[in-house]
This record gives C-alpha cells, structure tokens and sequence, in this order.
C-alpha cells in the first residue's frame, strides 16, 4: 500500500513539472505555433491535478474542451495572424519591463495571500453521481453563477473572434 | 484493501495495457489486408495475391519495409513538432480500449464516465494531424491539417447532440451501463435518425472516405501525412486504423446493444465474440462506403453538417427530452 501512496505522490510531482513546463514554454517561445502548444501541455497538467484531486468529470471535461480550443486558436494563428512561423520580437524596453514586474508581482501577492488566507476543508464526501439528472440540477443550482459567468466569457470570445476575422474591407464599410 | 491485493492489482494494470497494445496491432493488421482486400473486390482485381495464401503476408513484409525505411526530415520543417506530431497521434489510441466492454467481465475499468473519457482522448488526434501538418512547412499538410481541424470541430457537434440523447435515456456516462440499458431493445430501433447521424458524423471524425479531405490524394497529395516517411507514415496510419475501431466500438455499444446477443456458454466472457462481429461488421461497412461513394467537396461537406446534421440532432435531443419526461 506504501507504494500506492509514493506512485500517487510521484504522478503528483509529474504533473506539477508538466505544467510548469508547459507554461514556461508558453512565455518563452518566439512562434505562436510553440507558445500555444505550451499552453496545451499546461492545460493537459491541469487536468491530471483534477484526476489526481479525484474529480475525473473536470479532468476529462478540461482536455475535451480545451484541446478543441487549441486547436481553433491555432487554425486563427495561421489565418489571421501573421505567418505563424515568424519569431516574435523581443521588445523589452525599461517601461515595459517594470510594468511586467509590477503586474507579475500583485499577481503572485493576491493569488499568496488568498492560498495562505484560505481555511482549506476536505470534501466530506466524494460524489461519485454522474447521472445527467445530477449534473443538471449542480449547473442550474449549485453552480448557477459560475456557470453564467462561463457563457459572458465565452460570449466575448465569439465577438472578439468576429472583429478579429473581419476582413479590412468590412472594417471600412461600418 | 489488505496487503495482498498489491500483487494482483498491478499485474491486472499491466495485462489490461499488454491487451490493448495487443488489440491495437492486431486490429491494424486485420484492417489492412481487410481493406486492401475489398478494395481489390469493389474495382474486380484480387488485391494482394503473391505472399502467403491469398497474400495474407503482405502485411508483415511492409511492416519489415516500413521499418527499414529511412526517416527523412525535411531541411525546413519544424524539426521537434514535426517528430512528435505522429506520436502525439498514436500514443493516446490504445487508452480508450481500456473503458471499452468487450463483454460484461472482459473489461479493463468501468469507468463512471467512460463515454467522456473516450471522447477526450480521440480528441488529441485533432491536435495531432495540426502539429503535422504545420512541422511539415509544406503547403499540402497545412491545407489538409486546417481541413481537418474545421471538419472534426463541425461534425463533433452533432456526435455530441446524439449521444446525449442516448445519455437522456440511460442516464449514465458508463459504459457497461448504457450496454445493459439495451437489455430488451437496442437503441439503433429506438433512435434510427440519431444511429445514422451519429454514423455519418464518425466517418467525419476519423477522416474516412467520402469524408476524407485532411488527407484527400487527388488534390493535396497525401494531405497532412505528405512529408511523412517509414514509421511516421505507419504510425498515423495505425492510428487512423485504431480510432476507427474505436468509433465503430462506440457505435456497438451505443446503439447495437454491445456484448448483446443470442446466449453463448460462459457468456460473462463469450459474448465478447458479438461485440467483435460487430464491430467488423461496421468497419466492413466503413471500407465498403470508401470505396463505393466519390469525396464530397469542401463547401458541401460543411453544408451537410451545419445545415442538415446539426438540426436534424437538435430537434432529435429534443425529442428525445420530451419523450423521455413523458
């Protein structure tokens, strides 16, 4: 049983070098191509976290979802953007890089503060119901706002993708 | 759990993956002399004939010839994406096979949401035949990789909508529940519209003839496998080979009822030969459409989906909701 317990605490640590990996690729890749893949490997990190935490619907849920929307991210790249395969240019100049710093750091502060501050409470109790009668009630009560909150996110990104892919000349029509 | 389930539980983990390696190879050899094979019948030439009886060989030597193949990396492709891209393809292939019921006890994990788990991981070939097609650096594979990006975004959306009016009526992601859901009646005579959707949207979501434009030969040479050599090559194509039996198993068990057929001895473990006739049955049916219908063109492939696919399901879960509160 004790090696039970090391294997879980060794995918654990895995997981964790994956997503800093991923999201360190993500930060310093010079092509779009590079930095969104990074963000794919973090993103598939994250959801080994949610296996590991024992909630294997947001796990399988995070990459059904979010390998769709790398994918159309990158097929954006590559239409709209510039050719994916040109190296972005460094601009690190004194302003940019204390403005970097100081958003970093209050990042870093609120999210500190906010893990120490927290009274962590285990779940009482596992819910192993994945009936879509269950689901349903948790989205429509439970969770309502956050599930609200979800589609204005995703509202914004369909319109921010129509602005982007309108071509120059409907741009200048409106 | 006392100590001496240690032992067992590890070696049933390990002889689940050998299993599903197993299936995955065997499933890529049988599929393709099956393919090279009826192909040679629907055009009335005999297909492979020189190597063993009836050329049932021919697989093994080109396996021996793919592997002996050079790797050749082209001078301008992204060197990284472009080795890992066929991989990222086939590793994850062999883990749906883990949640499949091959019959009530021959089964690797009931998974509570298996179904999901499925759908997750077919998913990452989407991701798989993008970094192809852009390591490449040729213009062929990227066309066919945009293609192939645009056409399983679109046809997962009505998959979706028929599953989950399959789902209403189980009411459990399982499954080895929704198999034993179609204990009296399977849901292919319950929901005919939502079984023939949800086909057609699979032969979409594996890339299969007519609907095979990532890699259609004719107008992109070989799509997004076109700078692919040797193993590269195989290992998409195995890949392509297993997620069609995937499908095709996911098709069995949503709506041909699974394991389920006239009883056998030992059916906890017997009835694995109806799923396997199943499933051939379809594939069958999926070599036979390839060969027989001509590939539809770009605009009209997206025209089926959206307009026709897509309604068609949604008014199809509607339905179904309303029937199921009924």
């Amino acid at each position: 049983m004790i090696l039970y317990r090391y294997l879980a605490e060794a995918i654990f640590l895995g997981f964790i070098v994956l997503i800093l990996f991923g999201s360190l690729l993500t930060v310093q890749a010079r092509l779009l191509m590079h930095a969104v893949l990074g963000l794919a490997v973090a993103l598939v990190g994250v959801a080994g976290l949610y296996f590991h935490l024992g909630s294997p619907f947001m796990a399988l849920m995070q990459i059904l979802i979010y390998v769709g929307a790398v994918c159309v991210m990158l097929v954006f790249g590559i239409m709209v953007g510039q050719t994916p395969n040109q190296a972005a240019q460094l601009r690190l100049s004194s302003h940019n890089l204390a403005l970097g710093i100081v958003t970093c750091g209050a990042g870093f502060v609120l999210l500190t503060a906010t893990v120490v501050r927290t009274q962590w409470v285990a779940a009482a109790q596992r819910v192993g119901d994945f009936s879509m009668q269950h689901l349903g009630e948790s989205f429509i009560y439970r969770y309502c706002l956050a599930f609200e909150l979800i589609s204005v996110v995703l509202l914004t990104a369909i319109i921010g993708a129509i602005i982007i892919a309108r071509s120059p000349q409907e741009r200048n029509q409106s | 759990m006392t100590e001496s389930f240690f032992l067992p539980d590890l070696l049933r983990i390990l002889f689940t993956f050998v299993c599903a390696i197993v299936i995955v190879f065997g499933n890529a050899v049988v599929m393709g002399y099956l393919e090279r094979k009826l192909a040679g019948r629907f055009q009335r030439r005999p297909g492979p004939m020189e190597i063993g009886w009836q050329g049932v060989l021919q697989l093994a030597v080109d396996g021996v010839k793919l592997v002996g193949k050079q790797l050749v990396i082209p001078a301008q492709s992204d060197k990284v994406l472009y080795r890992i891209a066929p991989i990222v393809s086939f590793a994850p292939a062999a883990l749906p096979l883990l949640v499949i019921p091959f019959s009530p006890k021959l089964q690797g994990r009931d998974f509570d949401v298996g179904l999901l788990f499925i759908l997750a991981i077919v998913a990452i070939n989407v991701l798989a035949i993008l970094i192809a097609g852009w390591g490449s650096n040729n213009k062929y594979s990227l066309l066919g990789a945009m293609r192939s990006v645009a056409q399983n975004v679109a046809y997962e959306i009505p998959m979706l909508l028929t599953l989950l009016s399959v789902i209403m009526v189980t009411n459990t992601f399982s499954l080895q529940g929704i198999v034993e859901a179609q204990e009296r009646i399977w849901f292919v005579f319950l929901m005919p519209v939502a079984f023939i959707v949800f086909f057609i949207a699979t032969l979409a979501e594996t890339n299969r003839a007519p609907f095979d434009l990532p890699e259609a030969e004719s107008e992109l040479t070989a799509g997004f496998m076109t700078e692919y050599s040797g193993m590269g090559f195989s290992l998409f194509f195995m890949a392509e080979y297993t997620y069609m039996f995937i499908a095709c198993s996911l098709t069995v068990i949503l709506f041909l009822g699974g394991w389920h057929g006239p009883p056998l001895p030992y059916a906890d473990y017997t009835s694995a030969i109806w799923f396997f006739l199943k499933v051939y049955f379809l594939l069958i049916v999926m070599i036979w459409i390839r060969w027989t219908f001509p590939r539809v063109r770009f605009d009209q492939l997206m025209n089926f989906c959206w307009k026709y696919l897509v309604p068609f399901s949604l008014v199809h879960l509607l339905v179904t909701a309303v029937v199921v509160k009924l």
